[in-house]
C-alpha cells in the first residue's frame, strides 16, 4: 500500500492534494512526469502528474480536481490510508533549459500540473510571467506557491472576483503585446490550451501544452491515449505528455476525452447515491 | 483389467473424447469457462488410443518435448499424480498449455494417428492432469537447493518470466518478479479471457511461486521506476527480459481516432484486467458496442469478437484480408467463435472508418480482396479488387492486426542489440542478450509468438543463468 502522509482540501473541498509515501518514485521522478494510482481492487487507474517530490522523504504530491467516480473515491482516503497501486514516473520529463523570458499559463487544477515546471523553468535561469486562472475566487489554486517561483503573477478569474477580470488568453495578448517572450507554457482545460496556441501561433512564440487523454496503462501498451500532433499519431503516456502545442488537433482530443461521457456519469451518480444514502 | 477385455478394446476403436462444453446459446452471454474439462473417466478412455509410439513424433512436434507418451501413459494407469509430476519436468504451466497451445499445429498436428484418425487430445489430456492436481493434489513443494546467495532479476511476469523464476529458485537462486502493471500474469491475465483461460489458475500458478520464495514485485516499469543499470547496482547477479511484444498496431487508415476504436490490447485490457464487464460495480468502464466489427484473424482477434458477444453485442463480425484457411488463431477458438454466431468477411479490407460531427464512429468502408502471387510469408497476397467497395455499419471497432515491441525499456539500454524492428538480439541457444548478466526471452525476441514459446526460451535462459551463475559467463 502506498501511505497518504499529508492531505488538504482546496477550492471548497473540490480539489484535494495528497502526500504519498513512494519512495522508488520520488527518487526518480522529474517535472512533468506523471503516476497511475489505483486506490483498491475495483478502482480504475487514474493518471495524476506529480505537483511535488520529496526524495529525501520518499514522498510525492498529486493535486487533483474531483470530477467523477475515481477522484470522489479518491476524495474519502485520509491520512494514514493509502492507495493500493502508484505507478510511475511516467512519461517524458519536461525539457528544462534558458530560453529568456517564458510566460506560464495554467487554468483549473492545471495550475498543480504547472506549478513543478514553473519552478524548474525558474530554476534553469529564466524571466517567468506567470498567469493563472480560475471560474472564480475560491477555485483559484496555489496561488502563492505559484507567486513564489514567478517573477510575475497575474491571476485571473472568470466571474470577476479576484485579479483581472477575464480570461487567461487576454492577458496573455497584452504581454505578447508588449514584451518579447520566448515560450509559452499552458497547461489546463483543453479549449484553454486551444486558445493559447492560437494566439501564440499568431505571435509565433513556441508553445508547449501538456495533455491529458484517457489512459489505461501509461507505458505504450494500449493506444487509448493516442492524439495527433501534425498529424501524426503520438502517445501521450510515452511521447508526451507534452507537446508542440501549434501541432496539436485540440478538437480530436476533446471528443476523445468525451468518449466515456455515459458510463462515467452512471457510475459516477450511483457512487454519489451511495454515499448519500450511507452518511 | 484382464487381457481379454483390453484385447477387445483395442478392437473397437474408441473415438476421440469429445470435450463437454458451455452451450453456444447460453456461453455466449458468461464469461465462464467454454470447455468444461474430461472426467477421470474420459480421461482414461482417451489416453487408451494413444499407441504408446517408440519413436513418437508428437514429442517432436511439441516446442518443449513433453514426454507424450510417458505423461498419457500414467494417465491410462490412472496414477495422475504421476501424469502431471512427468509433465512439470517439461512444462511448469501445463494447466495454461492444455488450454491455449495451438495443438492441431504442434503436438497433435503430428501424431501418428493424425494420419487416418483423430489425432490423440493430448492438450484435453495434459489439462486433465493438472487440473486433477489442483482440485486433489497434496500442492507439496519441489526440493529447492541450498541458497547460492546470487540474485536474479525477472522483468516482466508472462509465461516466459514466470518459467525463468520457477526453474531459478528451486535451483536456489533468489528471484524477483518485476512487472509493469498491478497484477503478474503478462497475457495470460490482461490478454487471454477468462472464458478460455480462468484467471483463478494464473493466479495459482503465481501464488505457487512466491511459495517457493519468489518475491514478485507489481507496478515496476523497469526503465522508468528503475533501469536495467540499478538493478546491477542494487546487487542483482543477472536480469531476464520477458516483457513481451506489447505495442499495438493500428492500421493508419482515415478515421482511426474517432470515438469507438480501440486496439486490443485496450479493449482486452479493460475486459480481463480491469474486470470491465463487471461495470459499474467496477470502476473501469468499456464500451459496450451494438455492432462490432474485429480487424485481424489471430487468436487476439477471436478473443475480441467473442469478449464483444459477451458484453452483450447484436453482431460481432471478423474483417481479415485473407481467407479462411489463412486464419492464424487456434482451430478451435475459430470453432467456438463460428459456433457462438460470429460471422466473418473474409477477403476484406478496410479503407477507412467513418463517422458521425460527434467524432464517433458509425461505419466502415472495404474493399474486397483476392488472392494473388505468395508473398515472403509464403501465404497468398490479398490484393483489392477495383470498384469492390462496399460499407459495413458498426459502432465498436476492435484492432486486432498485430503487435509490435515496446521501446520503453529496451530505449533506456542502448548497450543491448536490437533488430531492426525493435526485437532484442539474442542467442538462440542460450537467450544471452549483448549486454552482459541480460537474457531475454519470449515475444520480446521473436515477435508476437505463443506461450509454449515463451516458456521453452525461458527455459533455455534459465538453464544459462543458472550456469552463468555457478560459473561465470
Ligand atoms: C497525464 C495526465 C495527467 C493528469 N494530471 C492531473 C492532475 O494533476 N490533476 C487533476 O485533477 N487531473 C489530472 N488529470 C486528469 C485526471 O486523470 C482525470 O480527471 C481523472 O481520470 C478523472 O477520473 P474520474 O473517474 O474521477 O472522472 P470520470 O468519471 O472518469 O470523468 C469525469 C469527467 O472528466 C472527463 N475526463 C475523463 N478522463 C479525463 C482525463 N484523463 N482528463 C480530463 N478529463 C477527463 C470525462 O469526460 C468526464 O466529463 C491528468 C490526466 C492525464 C492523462
Ligand atoms: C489476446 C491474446 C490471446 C492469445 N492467445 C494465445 C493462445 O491461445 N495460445 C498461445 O499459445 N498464445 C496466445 N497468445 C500469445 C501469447 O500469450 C504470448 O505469446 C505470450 O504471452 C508471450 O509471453 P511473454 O512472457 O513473452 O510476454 P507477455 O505475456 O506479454 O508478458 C510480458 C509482461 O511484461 C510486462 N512488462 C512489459 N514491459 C515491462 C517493463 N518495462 N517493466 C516491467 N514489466 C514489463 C507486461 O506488463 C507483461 O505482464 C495470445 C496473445 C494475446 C494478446
Ligand atoms: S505443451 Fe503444448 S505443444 Fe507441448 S504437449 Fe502440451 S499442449 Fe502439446
Ligand atoms: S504420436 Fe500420438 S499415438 Fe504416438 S505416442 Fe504420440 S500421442 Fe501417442
Ligand atoms: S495509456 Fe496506454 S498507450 Fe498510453
Amino acid at each position: 500500500m502506498f501511505q497518504i502522509v499529508k492531505r488538504e482540501e482546496m477550492s471548497g473541498g473540490t480539489v484535494i492534494l495528497n502526500e504519498i509515501e513512494a519512495p522508488l518514485i520520488a527518487r526518480k521522478a522529474k517535472p512533468g512526469q506523471f503516476v497511475i494510482l489505483k486506490a483498491n481492487e475495483t478502482g480504475e487507474r487514474i493518471p495524476l502528474t506529480m505537483a511535488e517530490t520529496d526524495p529525501e522523504k520518499g514522498t510525492i504530491t498529486v493535486i487533483y480536481m474531483v470530477v467523477g467516480k475515481s477522484t470522489a473515491l479518491f476524495k474519502t482516503l485520509q491520512v494514514g490510508d493509502g492507495y493500493q497501486d502508484v505507478i510511475g514516473p511516467l512519461g517524458k520529463p519536461t525539457h528544462l533549459e534558458k530560453v529568456g523570458t517564458v510566460v506560464c499559463v495554467g487554468g483549473g487544477t492545471g495550475i498543480a500540473v504547472l506549478h513543478p515546471i514553473t519552478r524548474g523553468l525558474k530554476e534553469a535561469g529564466n524571466r517567468i510571467i506567470t498567469i493563472i486562472g480560475a471560474r472564480s475566487k475560491d477555485l483559484l489554486i496555489l496561488e502563492e506557491r505559484m507567486r513564489a517561483v514567478s517573477d510575475e503573477l497575474h491571476p485571473c478569474t472568470d466571474d470577476g472576483s479576484y485579479g483581472h477580470h477575464g480570461f487567461v488568453t487576454d492577458v496573455l495578448k497584452k504581454i505578447l503585446d508588449t514584451q518579447k517572450v520566448d515560450q509559452v507554457v499552458a497547461i489546463g482545460p483543453v479549449p484553454m490550451m486551444k486558445f493559447v496556441s492560437k494566439i501564440t501561433k499568431e505571435y509565433q512564440v513556441p508553445t508547449i501544452v501538456s495533455l491529458n487523454p484517457i489512459m489505461v496503462d501509461g507505458t505504450g501498451m494500449c493506444g487509448g491515449c493516442r492524439v495527433s500532433i501534425g498529424g501524426k499519431n503520438k502517445f501521450a503516456c510515452v511521447d508526451g505528455p507534452e507537446f508542440d502545442g501549434h501541432l496539436v488537433d485540440y478538437d480530436e482530443l476533446m471528443l476523445r476525452l468525451a468518449a466515456y461521457c455515459e458510463e462515467e456519469k452512471r457510475c459516477y451518480e450511483d457512487y454519489c447515491r451511495m454515499e448519500e444514502s450511507l452518511s | 483389467m484382464s487381457e481379454l477385455t483390453e484385447k477387445k478394446e483395442k478392437k473397437e476403436k474408441i473415438p476421440r473424447q469429445p470435450m463437454p462444453e458451455q452451450e453456444p446459446k447460453v456461453r455466449a452471454k458468461n464469461f465462464m469457462e467454454v470447455p468444461l474439462g474430461y472426467t477421470p473417466e474420459m480421461a482414461v478412455k482417451e489416453a487408451k488410443r494413444c499407441l504408446q509410439c517408440k519413436k513418437p513424433s508428437c514429442v517432436e512436434g511439441c516446442p518443449v518435448n513433453v514426454d507424450i507418451p510417458g505423461f498419457i501413459r500414467h494417465i491410462k494407469e490412472g496414477d495422475f499424480t504421476r501424469a502431471i509430476r512427468n509433465l512439470w519436468s517439461k512444462n511448469s504451466l501445463p494447466a495454461v498449455c492444455g488450454r491455449v497451445c495451438p495443438q492441431e499445429i504442434q503436438c497433435e498436428g503430428v501424431c501418428i494417428l493424425g494420419k487416418k484418425d483423430d489425432p490423440v487430445a493430448i492438450g484435453n489430456l495434459e489439462r486433465f492432469a493438472a487440473d486433477w492436481e489442483r482440485a486433489h493434489g497434496t500442492g507439496a513443494l519441489p526440493p529447492k537447493a541450498d541458497p547460492t546467495g546470487k540474485k536474479v532479476a525477472v522483468v516482466g511476469s508472462g509465461p516466459s518470466g514466470l518459467t525463468v523464476a520457477g526453474d531459478l529458485i528451486v535451483k536456489g537462486h533468489d528471484v524477483t518478479i518485476l512487472e509493469a502493471f498491478h497484477k503478474p500474469g503478462g497475457v495470460l491475465v490482461y490478454g487471454i479471457p477468462e472464458f478460455r483461460l480462468p484467471k483463478e489458475i494464473v493466479a495459482q500458478e503465481i501464488h505457487f511461486l512466491e511459495r517457493l520464495g519468489v518475491q514478485v514485485e507489481c507496478n515496476a516499469v523497469v526503465g522508468r521506476t528503475v533501469t536495467l543499470d540499478e538493478l546491477f547496482e542494487q546487487g542483482y547477479n543477472a536480469v531476464y527480459i520477458g516483457v513481451g511484444a506489447g505495442l499495438p498496431r493500428f492500421l493508419n487508415i482515415p478515421g482511426e481516432n474517432l470515438v469507438g476504436i480501440l486496439s486490443a490490447n485496450e479493449y482486452l485490457t479493460r475486459a480481463n484486467l480491469m474486470k470491465a464487464y463487471l461495470f459499474p460495480e467496477v470502476d473501469t468502464p468499456i464500451p459496450r458496442g451494438k455492432n462490432v466489427i474485429v480487424l485481424g484473424g489471430g487468436n487476439v482477434a477471436m478473443d475480441s469478437a467473442r469478449t464483444a458477444l459477451r458484453l452483450g453485442a447484436d453482431s460481432v463480425r471478423i474483417v481479415y484480408r485473407r481467407s479462411k484457411t489463412e486464419l492464424p488463431a487456434r482451430a478451435a477458438e475459430v470453432h467456438h467463435a463460428e459456433e457462438e454466431g460470429i460471422e466473418f468477411f473474409f477477403l476484406t479490407n478496410p479503407v477507412r472508418y467513418l463517422g458521425n460531427d460527434k467524432g464517433r464512429l458509425t461505419g466502415m468502408e472495404c474493399l474486397k480482396m483476392e488472392l494473388g502471387e505468395p508473398d515472403a510469408s509464403g501465404r497468398r497476397r490479398p490484393v483489392p479488387i477495383e470498384g469492390s467497395e462496399f460499407n459495413l455499419e458498426c459502432d465498436l471497432v476492435v484492432v486486432a492486426v498485430g503487435s509490435g515491441a515496446n521501446p520503453l525499456l529496451t530505449s533506456s539500454t542502448p548497450e543491448m542489440n536490437l533488430n531492426k524492428w525493435g526485437y532484442i538480439v539474442t542467442d538462440p541457444e542460450t537467450g544471452k542478450t549483448t549486454k552482459k548478466g541480460v537474457w531475454a526471452g519470449g515475444d520480446i525476441v521473436t515477435g508476437a509468438a505463443t506461450v509454449i514459446l515463451a516458456m521453452g526460451a525461458g527455459r533455455k535462459a534459465a538453464d544459462s543463468i543458472h550456469k552463468y551463475l555457478t560459473w561465470g559467463w
